[in-house]
């Protein structure tokens, strides 16, 4: 414990030396980092600061030495995550790799491809995107179509994939492809690794109800991989895809208390956009919703660090499967009341008129939707519960 | 780390799972509820909580006590949840016991505390006047006469009213009648002159009493703390009230589930375990996340009464107002799954249903605790 509290006071010093002022300032998502061939800085400090975080190892805190981690265990990674939040230190690098691909190749990969992909992760030298989703395979994951051919020191592919997040921006895709059109569904899908650069593939942006449009759908037509980018064994993509779901449940369990936009806490709204009586907001109904709010907020802060405390005293829980669906439902949650606070002024779509927090309000409001469809739906999430948990009776095949 | 129990907790758990599952089972209110038992509660089983330690878990070792946490304490009393057990561990031994604890002067606590740890001594507290939670509408009145008090008022819905050998009464020695100012907590013997007591048949077929106080006299030395001063005093066993039994709905919804979700696997219709289907799935997982929930929340309000004290009023509301939202929601399901024979009396749930109705109404329901938690947000 003692030691920890040491790491916490160098940590501290450390950040204190090395982070400039300007990246300790509230991030806007054209600031962001993301790193790859295209990725460009938005600023000198924002390349120093991410250069020195990467200097220092702790890009990747918790990874191992020899591929560019700082080979730190999980507390000392959470120590160096709680002083940065303390500061309110910009996340230098961000991407998928980084938060789903590289665990996952750590834990699946071949030593050839930890050493070709995790330090071009780390580096910023390479982006991802992730290739599940078809139009035809949404909740039913494991029904994809898109098809891989075995032909000896390649693999032929052709099919297409959807949503996958910036596609167009990035170098390599990570896929789950059918290998075996003639076993049950899960046993013939194998995990491939694509350079985006390779003859054949092609990307189109979707617009969305927010009116942004960072999603997209990827073709490949005739795409020529070579066999070394298979991950794991052949037809064993269901397993890796998987483990890497655990990842990407985390994140956006997560992803509100590090959401890039300015988002107004509704409690700090409120104040700004309600009348109050003797102290107390004058509607009680959206009094009430409001608490509510508060209440499931702490309820979920506190099972977040549950699970971190169970996870250090070797304790399991179900904790950590209900994280999805309670953070990304509670999301939503505190959109719609944003809206219902800010009336009519966080209704507006664009202009003068309203301020960025109006505007980003509706925004989020219109993206917060998805949260609860991708990575697995409300629905999903809860049939897993369901089994994993509960060890309730699996429904019939059909 | 307050968010997972330790060791010596988890044994303590599990001991007191075994022995109320011995001793204390569900069947065992039932016998109370049929005979009419005019005590309520088994004084055998009393004694062998006592002797296990229970009634002194939370009491400093000065005063024959175990020291052992009000977490330990919860884990007891979350057990108890689960098999309905009545006794007088929360009104005695949580709820009088603090009391004595956190404002009583050296002298009670000295000639209490141990009798209170050894069983014999058991209390109740005489709060509420009205049918709802109003812990500062207190119009009962303590009046000084030369250096005696004289009590006049009623109060309802006393826990162990009748049951108990010693009231704390809430009073009202000066102040306007909403203030939290001028408030007495009193030591009455509930033999004594001028004590009415009528025993509430409740439906959870545990105990609780409505009492008169007619120019009832107490000396000077019956005050527990300051006279006029009983407010801070009380707020605070009135959270660690709030949480032990936060920890008792906690038990009684586990288990309620518990049953529910074997019941599922068990039960078949149409050619299938009614819990293949997917209405009672989502419904049964949508529990199970709020569990999780209300586990962190519970825990984290119970080490909190140790350790961060300064946390309890806005954890002890979060907690009173989840478990409430949770047990009501997990027994009333628990009543739907089970379909025709989850509405006989045959069936222990409808216990269940039942005694979470009544603990939901103990020391604040939904609306006073989210009006309470929003108040404390600035709001």
């Amino acid at each position: 414990m003692q030691e920890l509290e040491q790491f916490r006071q160098e940590v501290r010093q450390w950040l204190e030396d090395n982070c400039p002022l300007s990246q300790r300032q509230p991030i806007t998502p054209q600031e962001q980092y993301w790193g790859g061939r295209r990725g460009t800085f938005p600023s000198e400090d924002a390349r120093l600061w991410f250069e020195r975080m990467r200097d220092k190892g702790w890009i990747a805190p918790e990874w191992p030495t020899e591929y560019g981690g700082g080979g730190l265990s999980d507390r000392q990674g959470q120590v160096i995550k709680e002083e940065m939040k303390r500061i309110r230190a910009r996340t230098p690098l961000y991407g998928i790799g980084l938060w789903m691909l590289g665990p996952a190749l750590l834990e699946y990969g071949n030593e050839a491809q930890k050493r070709q992909h995790i330090p071009a992760i780390i580096n910023g030298e390479s982006r991802w995107a992730q290739g599940y989703s078809e139009p035809g395979a949404g909740s039913d994951l494991a029904s994809l179509q898109c098809k891989a051919e075995d032909k000896g020191d390649y693999f032929l592919v052709n099919g297409s994939k959807i949503w996958t997040t910036a596609a167009d921006k990035c170098d390599w895709i990570f896929c789950l492809v059918r290998t075996n059109p003639d076993v049950k569904k899960q046993e013939g899908i194998s995990f491939l690794l694509i350079d985006m650069d390779s003859e054949g593939v092609s990307t189109t942006p979707i617009a969305l109800i927010s009116g942004e449009s960072e999603f997209c759908q990827t073709f490949f037509d005739n795409v020529k991989v070579p066999r070394e980018n298979l991950v794991a064994g052949l037809n064993q993509g269901w397993s890796v895809a998987k483990a890497l779901l655990v990842h990407e449940r985390k994140l956006m369990a997560e992803i509100g208390s590090d959401s890039p936009r300015k988002v107004m806490a509704p409690n700090a709204a409120a104040r700004q956009y309600l009348d109050f009586e003797e102290g107390r907001i004058s509607d009680a109904q959206l009094r009430s919703d409001l608490v509510e709010y508060d209440m499931q907020m702490h309820a979920i802060a506190l099972t977040h660090f549950r699970g971190f405390e169970e996870k250090a005293s070797g304790v399991r829980s179900a904790a950590p499967l209900v994280m999805k669906y309670l953070g990304t439902e509670a999301e939503k949650t505190k959109s719609e009341l944003l809206l219902a606070i800010m009336g009519s002024r966080g209704l507006g779509w664009e202009g003068e008129e309203f301020s960025s927090e109006e505007l980003d309000a509706l925004r989020l409001w219109a993206m917060s939707k998805a949260m609860t469809i991708a990575g697995g739906s409300s629905e999903i999430q809860l049939n897993v519960i369901a089994k994993s948990v509960l060890a309730l009776p699996q429904p019939g095949e059909r | 780390m307050s968010l997972v129990l330790n060791e010596e907790q988890r044994l303590l758990r599990d001991t007191a799972r075994d022995f109320l599952a011995a001793n204390a089972p569900v069947a065992a209110l039932r016998k109370l509820r049929d005979e009419r038992d005019p005590l309520g509660y088994s004084p055998q089983l009393w004694q062998q909580m006592v002797e296990l330690g229970w009634a002194s878990i939370i009491l400093p070792e000065e005063y024959g006590g175990l020291d052992f946490g009000f977490t330990g304490l919860g884990v007891v009393i979350e057990e108890c949840g689960r098999t309905l057990a009545a006794s007088p561990l929360f009104a005695s031994a949580v709820v009088g016991a603090s009391a004595i604890l956190l404002g009583g002067s050296a002298r009670q606590k000295f000639a209490m505390l141990p009798q209170i740890a050894g069983g014999e001594l058991t209390l109740a507290l005489a709060l509420e006047e009205s049918h709802h939670h109003r812990p500062c509408h207190i119009t009962t009145t303590a009046r000084a006469d030369g250096e005696d008090f004289v009590i006049n008022g009623s109060k309802t819905f006393v826990l162990d009213g009748h049951s108990c050998r010693q009231l704390i009464v809430v009073a009202r020695s000066d102040g306007e009648e909403r203030s939290r100012a001028g408030l007495t907590l009193l030591l009455v013997d509930r033999e004594a002159p001028g004590v009415t007591c009528r025993r509430t048949v409740m439906a959870d077929s545990r105990n609780a009493a409505n009492l008169d106080f007619d120019n009832v006299r107490v000396a000077a030395d019956a005050v527990i703390g300051e006279a006029g001063k009983g407010w801070a005093v009380l707020d605070a066993v009135l959270d660690r009230a709030r949480i032990a039994i936060a920890a008792e709905m906690m038990g009684c919804a586990l288990e309620a589930f518990e049953r529910t979700v074997a019941y599922l696997k068990q039960r078949e219709q149409f050619g299938a375990p009614i819990g293949s289907f997917q209405a009672l799935q989502h419904r049964a997982a949508q529990m199970q996340a709020e569990f999780e929930l209300c586990r962190s929340v519970l825990l984290q309000a119970l080490s909190a009464v140790d350790e961060t004290p300064d946390q309890l009023p806005m954890l002890a509301s979060l907690a009173k107002a989840k478990l409430n939202e949770l047990v009501k929601r997990v027994t009333n399901e628990a009543v739907q799954m089970h379909g025709g024979i989850g509405v006989t009396d045959e069936l222990e749930i409808g216990f269940f249903l039942k005694r979470a109705r009544v603990t939901m109404q103990i020391f604040g329901d939904t609306g006073f605790h989210k009006d309470r938690y929003a108040t404390l947000c600035g709001y």
